[in-house]
C-alpha cells in the first residue's frame, strides 16, 4: 500500500541520488579497507535511514511494507554493506519490540533506534543451532529481580557495533513455548564479544560470537514481559524481513544487469561491441527477465501483506526466488565481464560474493522451499 | 530578515535529452524532473543563513506547472519555511518569470533574493539580472560566497581570470556558482513533514504579471556528432598543425 506517491517519489529519488552520488563512489574504498566510513554512517543517520519501519509516532517513518520494499529496492543497488547497517534496525533489531514490546521498551528503545543513536542486533544463531531455531540452548535462569544468561550466540549482524540485542534464549522446557526474547544491552555484565569474522564477502559489515556468560539482565528486559513468547514473536516479524531481503536481491540483481549492459556496450571482440554476440544478448536478457519478476512478485507480495492477508508462502517464495535468482544474475554478469569480473576492481566481482550470503540467512533456501511446501500442502 | 529563492523544475541533470522529431523543443513526456541544481546551491545558501540566524524566514517561489509542486516540496523538506507556486502551462521565460518575481517581492519584501546563476535547461542565466533591472536593486552574480552583515551583503563572484569581491547594499539580487556549497539531502523524516508545511497557489495575474511568451524558438537540435580526430608524430607536428589550422 502506498499512502501517498508523491511523497514515496520524492523519498525513493532521494535514496537513489544518495545512493547513486554517496555510496557507489565509496564501494571500493569499503572494499580495501574492509570498513565503511564513520562519515557515510553519520549521513545515513541524518537522512533517517534507520527508522525507516519504526512507527512515527516514535520518530520513523512507519513505512508500509511496500514503501519499504521500493525503498529495499532504491538500497539494493549498492553494495549490501551499507544496507546491512541500517538492515537491523530496521528489520529483526526493532521489529520484535514493535510487534510484542511493552509502552516502557517502545518509549525507551524505539527513538533511539529510528535516530540511529542506537545500533539493534538480532542474536538467534549458536554454534551448533542454525535452521533448527527452535533448538536453541542459551540458558536463561530467572534469579530474583534479574535472569542470568549463560551461552554463545554465533555470526551475529553488527554485534561489534551494537549497543542492544534482540536476543532468544531458553527460560523453559524444550521446542519453540520455552523460549523467550530479552532486549540485553552491550554493556551488560557478563557479556563479551568473539573476535570479528573473516567472511567471504560483505566487507565492511561485521559478525561476531556473542557470549553471555553469568550475564545479568533485569526481568523487565523480556519483551512484552511474558516468558515462552520469544519465538512467536520472532515468527511475527519473519515476512517483512524475507521481503526486505528480496527487495534488496532484487536491486543488486538491477545494478548487476546495469553494469553487465554498460559493459557489452563498451567491450569489444570480434570487431563488434560483445553486446551485439547473440550468446552474450541471450545472457543480458535472461538476467533482465528473472529481475523483473522478482521485481514484480516482491511488489505483489508487499501488497497483500499491507492488506492483510496471510502472506507466509508468498513471503518465502520471494526470499527463494530473489536470492537465488541474483546469485544466477551475478554469476552472468562475471561471465559478461570475462576476466575482468574476475579482478578485484570490478563491482561485479565483490557482488558475486556479497550476494551469496542471502541464500544462507534469514532462513537458507531450503528452508524457504520447506515453508513454502508446507504451506501449501497444509492449505 | 525574509529570503525569498525561486526554484525552477527542469529535466533531471541526468537524462539523457532529446530533441523533439518536429525540433519545437525537447521531449519532456514520461522524462524524469528535478529542481535545477543551481537552484538548490540557492536554497542551501539560505538555509545556512538562517542557521547562522542571519535569517528569520525563507520563502521558495516556482513558475511553472502544476507539477512544479513537487520541486517546492524538495525545497520545503531542505528547509525552507513555505512555498508559493505561481501556476502556468506556459514556457516561463526568464522576463517574463522576472516580472512575475517583482510581484512576489513587492507583496513579500524579503531584504535577499538568492537565485540560480542560470537553469540547466535553457542556460538563459538572465532571470537574476532582469529581476534586479527591475526592481533596481544592487546583484552579486555568480557567488562562491556570500556574507551578510547588517545592511551589507558581501559576495564573491567568480569571475574570468579570478575572483571578485564586492559589497551590495542590501536589499539585493545574489545570483549563485557551483562552488558556493554542496546542498544537502533532505532528509527523509523532513520529506514527510514537508507535506505539512504551507504551500500557497497563485497565478501571474495575481502579481500584475503575465507570462506570455515573447521568445520564438525558430529551431532546437542535436549537437553536431564529434568529428574523427588525427594523430601527430610528435609536438613539431602538432604545433605545425595547430599552426596550419589557424588556431595557434
Ligand atoms: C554473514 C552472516 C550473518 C548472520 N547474521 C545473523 C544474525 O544477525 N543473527 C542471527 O541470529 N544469525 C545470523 N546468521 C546466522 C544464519 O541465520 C544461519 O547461518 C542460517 O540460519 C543457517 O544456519 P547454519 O549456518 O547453522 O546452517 P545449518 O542449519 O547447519 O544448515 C546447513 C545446511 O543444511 C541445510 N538444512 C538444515 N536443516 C535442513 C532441513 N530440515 N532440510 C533440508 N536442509 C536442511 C541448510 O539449508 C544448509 O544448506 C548470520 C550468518 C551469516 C553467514
Amino acid at each position: 500500500m502506498i499512502r501517498d506517491s508523491q511523497l514515496l517519489d520524492q523519498l525513493v529519488t532521494t535514496v537513489r541520488r544518495f545512493v547513486r552520488e554517496r555510496l557507489i563512489p565509496a564501494e571500493p574504498g569499503v572494499e580495501q579497507e574492509n570498513a565503511i566510513p564513520g562519515a557515510i554512517i553519520d549521513e545515513m543517520r541524518d537522512l533517517g535511514l534507520f527508522g525507516l519501519t519504526i512507527p512515527e509516532a516514535y520518530g520513523g517513518l512507519g513505512l508500509t511494507m511496500e514503501e519499504e520494499v521500493m525503498v529495499a529496492l532504491e538500497l539494493g543497488y549498492t553494495s549490501p554493506a551499507f544496507r546491512s547497517v541500517i538492515g537491523t534496525n530496521n528489520g529483526i533489531g526493532s521489529q520484535g519490540i514493535i510487534a510484542d514490546g511493552t509502552d516502557e521498551q517502545k518509549q525507551y528503545w524505539l527513538p533511539r533506534l529510528a535516530r540511529g543513536e542506537v545500533i539493534g542486533s538480532f542474536a538467534l544463531t549458536e554454534p551448533d543451532v542454525g535452521s533448527d531455531a527452535a533448538a536453541i540452548k542459551t540458558a536463561a535462569r530467572r534469579q530474583g529481580k534479574n535472569y542470568i544468561l549463560n551461552g554463545t550466540k554465533r555470526f551475529i549482524t553488527n554485534a561489534p557495533i551494537a549497543d542492544v540485542f534482540t536476543l532468544m534464549a531458553r527460560t523453559g522446557g524444550e521446542g519453540a513455548s520455552g523460549i523467550t526474547a530479552f532486549l540485553v544491552p552491550r554493556n551488560s555484565p557478563g557479556l563479551s564479544l568473539g573476535k570479528i569474522d573473516e567472511k567471504m564477502g560483505q566487507r565492511g559489515t561485521r559478525t561476531c560470537d556473542v557470549i553471555l556468560e553469568d550475564c545479568v539482565v533485569p526481568a523487565d528486559a523480556i519483551i512484552g514481559g511474558v516468558e515462552g513468547q520469544g519465538f512467536k514473536t520472532a515468527m511475527k516479524v519473519l515476512n517483512r524481513g524475507r521481503l526486505h531481503i528480496a527487495a534488496v536481491c532484487v536491486g543488486a540483481a538491477q545494478r548487476l544487469c546495469d553494469e553487465s549492459v554498460s559493459y557489452a556496450r563498451e567491450r569489444k571482440q570480434f570487431g563488434k561491441a560483445i553486446g551485439e554476440h547473440q550468446l552474450v544478448q541471450a545472457m543480458l536478457a535472461e538476467s533482465g527477465t528473472e529481475c523483473f519478476a522478482g521485481r514484480c512478485m516482491v511488489i505483489e507480495a508487499a501488497r497483500r501483506m499491507d492488506s492483510g492477508a496471510r502472506i507466509i508462502q508468498e513471503a518465502a517464495s520471494c526470499k527463494l526466488y530473489c536470492s537465488e535468482m541474483v546469485g544466477r544474475v551475478a554469476d552472468r554478469a562475471v561471465q559478461i565481464h570475462g576476466g575482468s569480473g574476475y579482478m578485484r576492481d570490478s563491482a561485479v566481482e565483490h557482488f558475486y560474493r556479497d550476494v551469496r550470503l542471502f541464500r544462507l540467512y534469514e532462513g537458507t533456501s531450503q528452508i524457504q522451499q520447506i515453508i513454502i511446501a508446507r504451506e501449501m500442502l497444509n492449505a | 530578515m525574509k529570503v525569498l529563492v525561486p526554484v525552477k523544475r527542469v529535466v533531471d541533470a541526468n537524462v539523457k535529452v532529446r530533441v523533439k522529431g518536429d525540433g519545437s523543443g525537447v521531449e519532456l513526456a514520461n522524462v524524469k524532473m528535478a529542481m535545477n541544481p543551481f537552484d538548490e546551491i540557492a536554497v542551501e545558501e539560505a538555509i545556512r543563513l538562517k542557521d547562522a540566524g542571519k535569517v528569520e524566514e525563507i520563502i521558495v517561489v516556482s513558475i511553472g506547472p502544476a507539477q512544479a509542486q513537487e520541486t517546492l516540496r524538495t525545497a520545503l523538506a531542505m528547509g525552507a519555511d513555505r512555498a508559493i507556486l505561481v501556476k502556468t502551462d506556459e514556457t516561463a521565460e526568464p522576463l517574463g518569470v522576472a516580472k512575475v518575481l517583482k510581484g512576489v517581492v513587492d507583496a513579500e519584501k524579503p531584504g535577499l533574493v538568492i537565485l540560480g546563476k542560470q537553469a540547466i535547461d535553457d542556460d538563459a542565466n538572465q532571470t537574476g539580472q532582469m529581476l534586479a533591472a527591475l526592481l533596481g536593486w544592487a546583484q552579486g552574480t555568480f557567488a562562491s560566497k556570500v556574507e551578510i552583515n547588517g545592511d551589507k551583503a558581501k559576495v564573491t563572484r567568480e569571475v574570468d581570470g579570478g575572483l571578485q569581491t564586492i559589497d551590495l547594499k542590501m536589499p539585493a539580487i545574489v545570483t549563485v556558482d557551483l562552488r558556493l556549497n554542496q546542498p544537502r539531502y533532505a532528509s527523509l523524516p523532513n520529506i514527510m513533514k514537508a507535506k505539512k508545511k504551507p504551500l500557497d497557489e497563485k497565478s501571474a495575474a495575481d502579481f500584475g504579471a503575465d507570462l506570455k511568451p515573447r521568445l520564438k524558438v525558430v529551431k532546437t537540435e542535436e549537437p553536431g556528432g564529434r568529428k574523427a580526430g588525427v594523430k601527430v608524430k610528435d609536438v613539431a607536428e602538432l604545433v605545425s598543425s595547430l599552426k596550419s589550422a589557424g588556431v595557434i
